[in-house]
């Protein structure tokens, strides 16, 4: 049962370890995942911590639901305070290490100080062990989890490790488990890095036991069923997110040259079914029916032979558009690269095509660049600087600070040009002409993210009756409307939280299906697997609680309504292509300070973006921190 | 007519809820360590093999049995385990060419695929359609078809080119 499973403190530098069985109470108030996270976060990480120092505590923590056969219940969130933000940092990854985790008897792991050489973690059946790491440090993250399974003589270890990109600190470095996994935003490997710590390996046989399981496994087979019944799941389980592209680069929401243009002509290359020539089969996550991504094999060409898996998206954008490769073949081989040494594949892409643009734009010339031409479209200069800024090696060096370090450290106005916020790059997505999915990256509590409250089903203009039956609300089916948005924005980031909290994957909810599970279906798995009892009302409320106890931390760090705001190109530059609806549109500053203001009425907070003390007082936050959960002395 | 559980490893997404199901199903919890099938993954390279009892015609398991404890079922034609008369020497398992019986984690029980009566949970479950139930004969014609099209191909061709 759920409620067996322990929380294991971890001190790096005293090499102490204590394990302690999780309160029904930070259940019920936070259920399990990023929930938990977030609760711990705000309680175990002191104020303004340098988050390399050995003070920044990592999390890692499996949802409540993980290991049912249903929705892809296999995700595990990771936290600590961002070295790419200052901010939150939380990064939520798929695979199957979560449910080995748990089968090894832990829901969450605090690891805290620094380790005086590189180790990884051992967590076998209900005991935890610091290892020695030296012989893995160096290698990159397939090697790594190949190596940890030869040590222990078991094809079963799953584990997360850090590449030579979070061993050189490069500030987003990820975390990768399996092949393609990543937790990828906000920089949780180069925490990882920071404490020495290569990776944490996870085996375990012990029962993951629910309250009703003859109930369970029949309701869970319903929820595959009705996942599957979306075209959405179908269109993912052939093409995988690549299948986003088709509808967006079509209309115009797409950056390309950074964010010179926002459609990549002549990009037929890119399309979907070009994958064809390249995948062997889809793979999917631990009890996931829709398995999304593909295995793709390059058999011929300089790079050859490279079996990977992928590629998202978003590395479509990244290596794509972003930086106007029109390749599919480019994409693949710097997908596999970025997986190979522990990047994200967002922010290296990001920071890539802004130097790009930096270099056309004569504010960075080849004397800054080490002699690299940082040229549109030049995929061998894409692979040098994606292997720089991993090895930390020239103009890779600088880039590998993020955002806000290589803006100050360049000067000359190159601000202007990076499209990221609060020190996070966006996905390559246009959001000019939405003004919801603006309003979700400029509030975001981890920097632009499309991930934490993307409303991305305003992109079918659906009926409004259909909307205000969903949202509670009268919004606008209109995408290019500010009616309604922010009570959009809002029930999404509250839909997110308790599915990063329950652990299951946010392409199996109301993300771009319609007709997904959702509130009510949550609440029957969460009773049928743990016997608590949530109404939808409830659930929401925690959600809620999540993402305002998300808020607090990053005011507590000196962020405020100043930070949730967008690039200056979003009010000044219009789009200059696209479909009628997606042409000549950009921000309107006033609507979108009015949509922000709404936003904050909604959850209860001021005029500037700080809670209200009766709105504390009714999530139960008003006596954080309170350390319900904390190692014995 | 004889059903077969029968493994398209090519389809097989490597979501190992066939593990998931089996052992909810029969045991009443999430365990692949304590499911009667299971997936041999080889991560890195991309391959997985879904491995199973196959519930053979001269089973060895049944051979090898000092207690006679594991006898067909002459409805599902399953190999199946009488636990009351199982002693647990394991000859079973080190016989099994395929890995098909397995040791339970927590009992320390011999485990092998009952086929769930003749309703496979982890066939309902298997969404890339990598385990399927079928008829015997059925596999064959469909594997037959399969090999024919490269000559209904090169037919179709010759008669393009006249």
């Amino acid at each position: 049962m759920v409620w067996k499973r322990k929380i294991a403190y971890i001190n790096l530098t005293t090499r102490k370890i204590a394990t302690k069985l999780i309160p029904k109470k930070i259940r019920q108030l936070y259920l399990g995942g990023r929930g938990i996270d977030m609760y711990l976060l705000y309680n175990h990480v002191k104020p303004e911590v340098d988050p390399l120092s050995p003070e920044n505590v990592l999390f890692v923590g499996t949802g409540l639901l993980c290991g049912i056969p249903a929705l892809g219940s296999g995700r595990c969130d990771i936290a600590a305070k961002s070295p790419v933000t200052g901010a939150v940092g939380d990064s939520n990854i798929g695979g199957f290490f979560a449910p080995e985790l748990r089968l090894a008897g832990f829901d969450h792991l605090v690891i805290s100080g620094k380790a005086e050489k590189p180790v990884y973690l051992w967590i076998n059946d209900g005991n935890v062990e610091i290892r020695d790491a030296d012989h893995l440090w160096g290698k990159d993250t397939f090697e790594t989890q190949d190596m940890i399974r030869d040590d222990n003589e078991d094809e079963e270890v799953k584990s997360l490790v850090i590449g030579v990109a979070g061993e050189n600190l490069v500030r987003f470095a990820n975390i990768m488990t399996g092949m393609k996994n990543s937790a990828g935003r906000t920089g949780m490997g180069c925490v990882m890095g920071s404490k020495n710590l290569k990776a944490i390996a996870a085996r375990g046989t012990m029962d993951i036991e629910f309250s009703y399981p003859d109930e369970l496994l029949d309701y869970c087979k319903e929820m595959n069923d009705m996942i599957m019944n979306t075209r959405w799941a179908r269109a993912q389980s052939k093409w995988g997110t690549l299948i986003i592209y088709s509808n967006t680069n079509t209309t115009g929401l797409i950056r390309t040259r950074n964010f010179q243009l926002n459609r990549l002509e002549e990009g037929e290359d890119l399309e979907p079914e070009n994958m064809d020539r390249y995948t062997i089969g889809m793979s999917g996550c631990y009890g996931c029916s829709v398995h999304c991504r593909h295995r793709y094999v390059l058999r011929e060409g300089p790079y050859a032979p490279i079996f990977a898996e992928g590629p998202e998206y978003t590395s479509l954008g990244a290596f794509g558009t972003m930086v106007d490769c029109k390749k599919m073949e480019t994409v693949l081989v710097a997908n596999h690269l970025v997986n190979k040494y522990g990047l994200d594949t967002l922010e290296t892409g990001g920071l890539i095509a802004w130097a790009m643009e930096l270099y056309e734009k004569g504010i960075i010339d080849r004397k800054d660049t080490a002699g690299l031409k940082l040229e549109w479209g030049n995929e061998e200069v894409l692979f040098e600087l994606i292997t720089q800024i991993a090895h930390r090696k020239g103009f890779g060096n600088l880039l590998a600070d993020g955002f806000k370090t290589a803006i100050a450290k360049i000067g000359k106005g190159s601000e202007y040009y990076a499209i990221q916020i609060k020190g996070m790059s966006n996905l390559h997505s246009d959001e000019r002409p939405t003004p919801s999915l603006a309003l979700n990256i400029a509030t975001s509590t981890r920097g632009a993210d499309h991930l934490r409250s993307r409303p991305a089903i305003d992109l079918y203009s659906l009926p409004e009756d259909l909307l205000k039956e969903i949202y509670g609300t009268a919004v606008s089916s209109d995408y290019t409307s500010y009616e309604g948005k922010s009570q959009m924005v809002l029930w999404q980031e509250r839909l997110y939280a308790v599915t990063d909290s329950i652990g299951l994957c946010k392409f199996q909810t109301v993300f771009c299906a319609v007709h997904a599970p959702k509130w009510e279906e949550f609440a029957k798995l969460i009773q049928l697997a743990t016997g608590m009892e949530f109404t939808k009302a409830q659930l929401m409320e925690v959600g809620e609680r999540i993402y305002t106890i998300e808020r607090m931390f990053n005011l507590r760090e000196g962020f405020s309504r100043k930070d949730d705001t967008l690039p200056e190109r979003y009010f000044k530059e219009q789009t200059p292509i696209g479909l009628p609806i997606a042409k000549g549109k950009k921000i309107d500053r006033d609507k979108f300070e009015k949509m922000l203001s709404e936003y904050y009425a909604l959850h209860g907070w001021d005029e500037s973006g700080l809670p209200k003390k009766e709105t504390l007082e009714k999530l139960s936050l008003d006596k954080e921190p309170s350390h319900m959960v904390q190692e014995e002395k | 007519m004889q059903k077969i559980l029968f493994i398209d490893a090519e389809k097989c997404s490597g979501c190992r809820t066939c593990e998931s199901v089996c052992s909810l199903y029969h045991e009443k919890v999430c365990n692949p360590s304590r499911a009667r099938i299971n997936v041999a993954k080889w991560e890195t390279a991309g391959i997985y093999v879904p491995m199973v009892c196959q519930q053979c015609e001269t089973p060895l398991c049944e051979d090898v049995c000092p207690m006679h404890a594991i006898k067909r079922d002459e409805k599902t034609g399953a190999m199946l385990i009488d636990y009351d008369l199982c002693v647990g020497c394991k000859l079973c398992v080190m016989f099994c060419p395929f890995g098909g019986i397995n040791l339970d984690a927590k009992t320390g029980r011999v485990l092998k695929c009952d086929l769930c009566g003749g309703e496979p949970v982890c066939v309902k479950f298997c969404e890339p359609e990598a385990l399927q139930y079928l008829n015997a004969t059925t596999i064959n014609l469909r594997k037959r078809r399969a090999a024919a099209e490269k000559f209904s191909d090169l037919m179709k061709k010759m008669l393009a080119a006249v």
